[in-house]
């Protein structure tokens, strides 16, 4: 089942949250929605999620528009929340079974679905113990597994990784991966761009509240940032002169310099960096190191918007 | 099975579970009003049959040692509300500055000789000082009726007694002839009539040795106090319960709307929202389960009151249950208005707190309304709780009809109606 936002637009006070937003996730793939914070991703799915209502714009869940409240179309939509939003005095069996009844499940389907929630996510010899003894990993899980219960054809997962360790990531993403497999449509929100690399079909870029980029990641890359960068170390640093020497070499793009690290962004990596170790050379500088790294995302969200996205 | 109802009654054992399974939220509100309730029902009489409450600390200062000096405080001595002890006056004052003692009686030398004197305005009057601690200055008066009680026993028994002694009545006669501040009628009146008394007294016989002084004037009238309630005596735990049960229970009405702010929070509400339930449910489940809890509690610290303090429902059942429920019911619109109105979770408990404390007070849970001034007394008609704690009381202790009921049940029901508009129309449905 497809979810197709269409224009979304929404404002708090003098404040665009959300301005002109469309997004298409098709059914078996992940779309990521990547951006710095307070760049309007999670506005965005509170509106996907029927939480929040959009000043212009609308969303479908396969065709058919998304009302609020008890409107039947939501019972395709799960929902992960950025906060753990768990029960924590409860223990994890019952905070499946209220979030599952809240879909409408009961009975032996509740219980069914609630058991294979707990073995899904690892937790099965937990289900007596509350969240709050759990470890943020075991929290995660479960916050997952609460919105999967239902098994929805449309996931919307608000930056369900965040404080996990690596384990337990690890654990999530093949999670979704099978949920990918098996026909789900996932969007994902996300801030860390490796989780987007790893994860998603496709990418849109947001930023200040508007898609900057929708596309898929190579294409994103090769055509926003197709270059790439050569990071060379020396003791004692380049001065300014040497830096403007260095940018001023033919097929160089940029120049950066942070600490005793030379960063040099060039779409001819092969003809400029002799280039640049002859210039520094000439210099009295010698290198200690040479590294080289192709063009990612980080560098498409650079030449987008003029930004890191770890600093924007 | 519908969708709606399954949503609702899981929201329902969502907020139940939760709060029995909170051991603080339990000890809050059941075990701490059942304990409170006691003590101060324990204060105010119990349900002891005697009522054996406090005597009160009195010193008796007796610097005249005269035989009416010692008969009044003798008399004082024997008064069961009394716990006198005779001591000389510095050693009262100090007590009674230390509190240790509510009232000092200092009766001054020559005080038997000048009261008798001064009774019919011939004499100086003599002056009786009343020290008396201003923390407790209800003691005074008590003490001050008792002390002129048991003074004019003495002085008119003195003169008026038939027990053959002409000595008491001599020595009148001799203060009224001499007296210049009589009017000259009436000392010729006086003193015909103490003659009068005086020969007939000269025709008595003389007691034997050692009997108690007889006759004088005496309180002409003998009291019969009858405590007007349901049973046979006054049972002081039932409205410390009504005050108690309905405070903590408020208190919980309190934590029901800061979980609400608490779920915002946490994001939990977020997550319900998402699902496909009406606010109807959303906020209904929340309300019902508050009105269970509620009474939840009201039932359990009932039935202590019952089982262990002796506490009836003397009155109408049905009308019991009927505040009962429309109590609970308040409760839980109480919440909901927090939740609406609340903002920041410690701003909004600390002022939920202060504000249920007020109204707790103000419906007379604490100390009862008639030691309210006037003007708040008429003011407290318009506090829900006060209705609470009546509507308790008259069903519990005072015994009244399902009639005395519907007063409390239609001011609380309605009290929850507007709090659940006023809740509705200010909650922010978008606010996460």
């Amino acid at each position: 089942m497809s979810l197709v936002a269409d224009d979304l637009h929404k404002r708090f006070g003098t404040i665009d949250a959300v301005a002109g937003v469309s997004i298409e996730a098709a059914p078996g793939a992940i779309l990521g929605l990547l951006g710095p914070n307070g760049a309007g991703k999670s506005t965005t799915i509170g509106m996907l999620a029927g939480l929040i209502r959009p000043d212009r714009g609308s969303v479908r869940i396969g065709g058919q528009p998304l009302g609020r409240d008890a409107d039947p179309i939501k019972r395709q939509l799960g929902l992960v929340p950025q906060e753990l939003a768990l029960l924590e005095e409860l223990p994890a069996r019952i905070n499946l079974e209220v979030f599952g009844a809240l879909y409408g499940l009961a009975g032996r389907l509740l219980d069914e679905r609630v058991a294979a929630a707990l073995e899904l996510t690892g937790l099965a010899d937990r289900a007596a113990d509350p969240p709050r003894e759990f470890s943020g990993g075991m929290k995660r899980r479960l916050n997952l597994a609460c919105a999967l219960l239902h098994r929805p054809a449309v996931l919307l997962l608000d930056e369900p990784t965040v404080g996990v360790d690596p384990q337990s990531r690890n654990a999530i993403f093949d999670m979704l991966e099978n949920l990918r497999a098996a026909g789900h449509t996932l969007v994902y929100t996300t801030h860390y761009m490796e989780e987007v690399e790893r994860l998603c079909d496709r990418v849109v870029i947001i930023d200040h509240g508007k898609v900057l980029a929708a596309d898929t990641i190579a294409r994103l890359v090769a055509s926003a940032a197709p270059a790439s960068r050569l990071r060379l170390e020396y003791d004692p640093p380049p001065d300014d002169a040497a830096c403007a020497a260095v940018a001023a070499l033919p097929g160089v793009r940029a120049v950066g310099l942070a600490g005793s690290t030379l960063t040099v962004t060039t779409a001819e990596l092969g003809a400029v960096a002799p280039r640049v170790l002859e210039c520094l050379a000439a210099r009295g500088l010698s290198c200690r190191h040479l590294a080289t790294q192709n063009a990612n995302l980080e560098d498409v969200f650079l030449a987008l918007t003029g930004r890191s996205l770890r600093d924007a | 099975m519908n969708t709606g109802w399954i949503a609702f009654r899981a929201l329902i054992r969502k907020d139940v579970l939760a709060f029995v399974r909170d051991r603080r939220a339990l000890i809050v509100s059941v075990l701490t009003p059942i304990l409170i309730a006691a003590f101060f029902g324990y204060l105010f009489g119990g349900d002891r049959e005697d009522a054996a409450r406090g005597k009160m600390p009195v010193a008796v200062v007796d610097q005249d040692d005269s035989e009416v000096s010692r008969q009044v405080a003798t008399g004082l001595a024997g008064e069961a509300s009394l716990a006198t002890e005779r001591m000389d006056a510095v050693r009262a004052r100090a007590l009674v500055r230390q509190g240790k003692v509510r009232v000092a009686v200092v009766m001054p030398a020559g005080f038997g000789a000048a009261a008798r004197s001064a009774l019919f305005g011939g004499g100086q009057k003599p002056v009786v000082e009343l020290l008396y601690d201003p923390s407790q200055s209800f003691a005074r008066p008590v003490v001050e009726g008792l002390l002129t009680l048991h003074v004019m026993q003495t002085v008119t028994r003195q003169l008026f007694s038939a027990n053959g002694s002409t000595t008491a009545i001599d020595a009148t006669l001799a203060d009224v002839r001499a007296s210049d501040r009589l009017a000259p009628g009436m000392r010729s009146d006086l003193t015909k009539m103490l003659e009068a008394v005086r020969e007939f007294q000269g025709r008595q016989p003389a007691p034997a040795a050692g009997a108690a002084p007889v006759g004088g004037m005496t309180v002409p009238f003998a009291l019969s106090d009858v405590a007007v309630s349901a049973g046979p005596r006054y049972n002081g735990y039932a409205h410390s319960f009504a005050g108690m049960s309905v405070q903590f229970i408020l208190f919980m009405g309190i934590d029901a709307g800061v979980g609400v702010l608490l779920m915002r929070q946490q994001g939990v509400w977020r997550r319900l929202r998402a699902a496909p339930v009406s606010r109807a449910v959303l906020l209904g489940a929340r309300c019902a389960a508050t009105t269970l809890i509620a009474l939840g509690i009201l039932t359990v610290v009932y039935l202590v009151a019952g089982l262990v303090f002796g506490v009836r429902v003397q009155g109408s059942a049905l009308g019991f249950v009927a505040v009962a429920v429309s109590f609970a019911l308040f409760t839980s619109a109480t919440g909901l208005l927090i939740a609406a109105l609340g903002r920041s979770l410690p701003a909004t408990r600390g002022l939920s707190t202060f504000v249920v404390l007020i109204l707790v007070m103000l419906g007379g849970a604490w100390v009862p309304s008639f030691v309210f001034p006037e003007w708040l007394q008429q003011a407290t008609v318009f506090v829900p709780t006060r209705w609470a704690v009546d509507g308790l009381d008259a069903m519990t202790w005072r015994g009244l009809p399902l009639s005395a009921a519907i007063a409390p049940v239609a001011v609380l029901l309605g009290s929850s109606l507007a709090f659940a508009l006023l809740a509705l129309w200010r909650f922010d449905w978008d606010a996460d």
